[in-house]
């Protein structure tokens, strides 16, 4: 009996194999039969007559297995009470609306309990999956074939070998290439000979997918040759190894990810700290404006997400420049040379635009849609895959840097900064107008922390309290780095967010936040001008 | 004579401490002595209210002692304040004994909860009240020796200073909220029996603890009246100005910050372990450094360096702000930020530096 069905399951595949797909050339009426003969069996109850159903619908090279299998798996197949047609049918109440799954006619609506479910258990759900694995081998899509070959993986047996050779000689994608040989591979582990089982092993060196180290250790417990027992162990704690050193880049990752976030935070208070020597409590504000001008901008364009947010750039660029400014021209003008004050006031603004937003667009966190092209992830290989928007935001941290950092050494803007940051007074005498420098650098750094807020909205939620999130943060960045200086911010970003996230396996995230604060507050008493002081008299 | 010269010759603080007796007197006999509904009654929740405002003015001259007369703009009052708060809460917390929901006679609920079998070191003293306040001293004064010691001997100053107290205050808060701490987590301390053997529920308990808050602002605005009036009290001004000056003539500067410091720390600790059993709870949200910025305000709008404007302004900031969270509930942040930015643009010596421009002295 199974051996009957695995000669026709062979055959067929053979047959699908060399014709590509399904080749009108391939004996239809055969094929017909055993489809026919296998959607009887579906209607039966014993879950053993669906199982071989599921297998001779698989093999018999009909264009319709596919929608038929996954239909199932679904659970959306039905048959009519009368037993000639198979439907898909979408209930609603005691109605179903059906349609018939092999010529795709719409038959109207019927009551449901005039059609029957084909209902299946667990063990038929993983034939299912395999079936249409197998299935999905032929398609004409490398990413589908890929796909299919990994779901594979997970339950290879010594039958699937013959198909699979079969699918190695004509596949051309080396990707799929590569993970056919893994697969096969992994069903020569369950070979009764020793010498193949330590070909397959020796295949098998450099693989990373978590398949292969569930084999590999499986083999390992129940191995009795010496020779293969060893190989397997070399194999694994490589595999070991391998795995632990991209976890290690993963984190990595993740604290560069967090580093760049810090970095965009800090980075507009940076300059104006390091201008007007004070510290802006409303930073995390305007940062939050930012995200707020994303927000709105897609509300307004619901449509078009991957627009809106690069719309959105320039823009909270303005809206958080001008509030800035106007801070700046209203508040802090006449506050200088009285840092503690200006901390004071600053601190007040950030709580009148706390409240205003909460008025404004209620106290309720509002989610910002992603665009296609930031979500999903970049898969490196089996172990370490980069999400795409933290990829996207590590890329923007970089630019918005570079921006920042041509304008402060290269434009007369930058000039200007720069000589009232160091020498007021000289400044004013060489015909500066350091009042107006004041608000554009202002300006600056404020409409920097509206760009800040449109990458966090890709993260995080925005709310009236995403600013506070990150204020002390971004401060702690700052004074880490040394003030005024571009370089300090962003490497100081950068090395507390890496830092955070090697701690935090071991500490958890809280703690680790902790640990983080209290080096920062132990390494500003021994450098109290951060990692790279302003130098000469101007530092005074 | 001269011992009390500092005290009648400070006519605001004259009239502080005199309208203090006042208060500390009438409020409680005016709730315990007159019956519900008299004219006459000070209704017990009024009384709670007013002695948490006490604290807040005992906090606030701690606050005005490091900044008015030091120089030192702390955002780290907060979590002294909540400290010594946590531990007279953990006094409380085992007075409960085996009245508590699980009824264990030992370890409090919260940790009962999380399924923890012994009493962590850190809890135990604490049902001895005298052992609970030593440490509502020992603790704060412990943190803000060790981190002064650090943060003036490497002359840390100006807004570095100011962040780096918020950095430990965050740092705290941050702490707090975890449950493996052992502090009741999210939750903080609550559920408070008695104190002493007396029911908090009582409202003779609660007039006590009214007379002792008062007790404590007034004794703690005499003895900063002292230390500021006293040489100590001239060179810590004198630091305020000038530092560097201070330095060069041979002042060790650094001992002068660090006793003030841990001084007013103490203070801040008093404040909150008063608070604690009039209020009833105490949770982490009490090291928000949101709350340390609102105190450094209070002084500010009160008026700094004169001891009597924080009181003034503790009083007068938080009447409001009751008044207003009740009234308009969206309207107060809005207050709140535009106390600040009018106070620091327009009103540097605050509302008691106004009324002493109007006496035109």
């Amino acid at each position: 009996m199974m051996n009957t069905k695995i000669k026709i399951f062979m055959l067929v595949l053979t047959l699908l194999s060399l014709c590509g797909i399904i080749s009108p050339a391939f004996s239809a009426e055969a094929a017909d039969d055993q489809f026919q003969k296998g959607l009887t069996l579906l209607q039966d109850k014993s879950f053993e007559k669906k199982e071989q159903g599921i297998e001779l619908i698989s093999t018999s090279g009909s264009p319709k297995s596919y929608a038929v299998l996954s239909n199932v798996l679904e659970g959306n197949l039905y048959f009519t009470k009368s037993g000639e047609n198979f439907v898909v049918a979408e209930l609603d109440g005691g109605d179903a609306r059906i349609k018939d799954i092999l010529t795709d006619e719409d038959l109207g609506t019927v009551k449901k309990r005039d059609i029957k479910k084909i209902t299946i258990n667990n063990q038929l759900r993983g034939t299912l999956k395999a079936a249409i694995a197998q299935l999905d081998l032929t398609s004409p899509d490398k990413n589908i074939r890929l796909a299919a070959v990994m779901a594979l993986l997970d339950n290879i047996s010594p039958e699937s070998v013959k198909p699979l050779e079969k699918y190695l000689k004509t596949e051309k994608n080396s990707d799929v290439k590569e993970y056919l040989h893994i697969a096969l591979a992994l069903a020569g582990l369950q070979d009764s000979s020793a010498n193949k089982r330590l070909e397959a092993l020796g295949t098998l060196k450099g693989a990373l997918h978590p398949a292969v180290k569930n084999a590999v250790q499986q083999l390992l417990d129940k191995e009795q040759d010496e020779a293969v027992k060893h190989k397997a162990e070399t194999i694994l704690s490589s595999i070991e190894v391998t795995t632990a050193w991209y976890g290690k880049l993963e984190t990595i990752f993740f604290g560069l990810s967090m580093g760049s976030v810090l970095v965009l935070a800090a980075i507009g208070l940076a300059i104006t700290f390091g201008v007007i020597g004070v510290i802006n409590m409303a930073h995390g504000e305007l940062i939050m404006l930012g995200a707020y001008t994303t927000y709105v901008i897609q509300q307004l364009m619901p449509n078009n997400i991957g627009l809106s947010v690069i719309l959105a750039i320039p823009a909270a660029f303005c809206v958080s420049g001008l509030v800035g400014i106007v801070i700046e021209k209203s508040v802090i003008r006449f506050l200088y040379g009285r840092p503690l004050e200006t901390l004071l006031a600053t601190f007040g603004i950030s709580l009148v635009l706390q409240q205003a937003v909460r008025s404004i667009f209620s106290p309720l966190n509002k989610s910002v849609a992603t665009p296609e092209w930031m979500s999903g992830s970049i898969m490196i290989n089996p172990v370490l895959s980069l999400t795409t928007n933290r990829v996207t935001i590590f890329i923007f941290a970089i630019l918005v840097f570079a921006g920042l950092f041509l304008l402060m050494k290269k434009s007369s803007l930058g000039l200007h900064v720069r000589a009232v940051s160091q020498n007021r007074a000289m400044a004013k005498a060489m015909g500066v107008r350091a009042a107006r420098v004041d608000a554009l650098t202002f300006g600056l750094g404020s409409g920097i922390a509206g760009i800040a807020g449109v990458a966090l909205s890709q993260l995080t939620n925005v709310g009236p309290n995403l600013g506070q999130a990150y204020i002390v943060d971004s401060f702690m960045v700052v004074v880490f780095g040394g003030v005024g200086n571009l370089w300090g911010t962003m490497l100081g970003g950068l090395t507390l967010g890496v830092a955070n996230k090697i701690l935090e396996p071991w500490s958890g995230a809280v703690l680790a936040k902790i640990l983080i604060l209290v080096f920062i507050i132990l390494f500003i008493q021994k450098r109290p001008q951060g990692l790279f002081p302003q130098k000469g008299r101007a530092a005074e | 004579m001269s011992l009390l010269k500092p005290i009648y010759t400070d006519k605001p603080g004259m009239i502080l401490l005199t309208v203090l007796t006042a208060t500390a007197v009438i409020v409680p006999v005016f709730n315990l002595a007159f019956p519900e509904g008299h004219a006459l009654h000070i209704s017990t929740f009024t009384m709670t209210l007013i002695g948490k405002y006490l604290c807040y003015a005992l906090l606030a001259i701690a606050v005005d002692l490091v900044w008015g007369y030091l120089g030192i703009l702390s955002l780290g009052h907060g979590a002294f304040f909540a400290l010594g708060g946590y531990a007279m809460g953990m006094y409380l917390m085992r007075q409960i004994g085996d009245r508590g929901v699980y009824g264990n006679p030992i370890l409090p609920d919260f940790m009962v909860f999380l399924n923890w079998h012994e009493l962590p070191w850190f809890w135990h003293g604490f049902n001895w009240f005298w052992f609970a306040m030593l440490m509502v001293i020992l603790v704060p004064a412990a943190l803000a020796f060790v981190f002064g010691w650090f943060a003036f001997s490497s002359r840390v100053t100006g807004v570095y200073l100011s962040i780096i107290t918020q950095a430990m205050t965050y740092a705290l808060w941050l702490a707090f909220f975890r449950n493996e701490m052992g502090f009741g987590g999210n939750n903080g301390l609550t559920d408070f029996k008695d104190i002493l053997g007396f029911s908090l529920q009582n409202d003779t308990t609660k007039a006590g603890l009214f007379l002792a808050s008062a007790i404590a602002l007034g004794l703690g605005y005499v003895i900063c009246r002292y230390i500021t009036q006293s040489k100590l009290g001239k060179v810590s001004t004198a630091i305020r100005d000038q530092e560097s000056r201070v330095r060069f003539i041979g002042y060790k500067v650094q001992n002068f910050k660090l006793f003030i410091f841990t001084f007013s720390a103490i203070l801040a600790g008093i404040a909150g372990a008063l608070y604690v059993p009039q209020v009833g709870i105490i949770n982490p949200t009490e090291f928000s450094p949101l709350n340390s910025i609102e105190i450094v305000i209070w002084v500010a709008v009160g008026g700094r360096a004169t001891l009597y404007g924080a009181v003034t302004g503790a009083l007068v900031v938080n009447y409001a702000k009751s008044y207003l969270t009740a009234a308009f509930p969206d309207a107060w942040l809005f207050g709140l930020g535009a106390l600040f930015i009018l106070v620091t643009l327009f009103l540097p010596r605050g509302i008691t530096g106004l009324l002493r421009k109007k006496e035109g002295q």
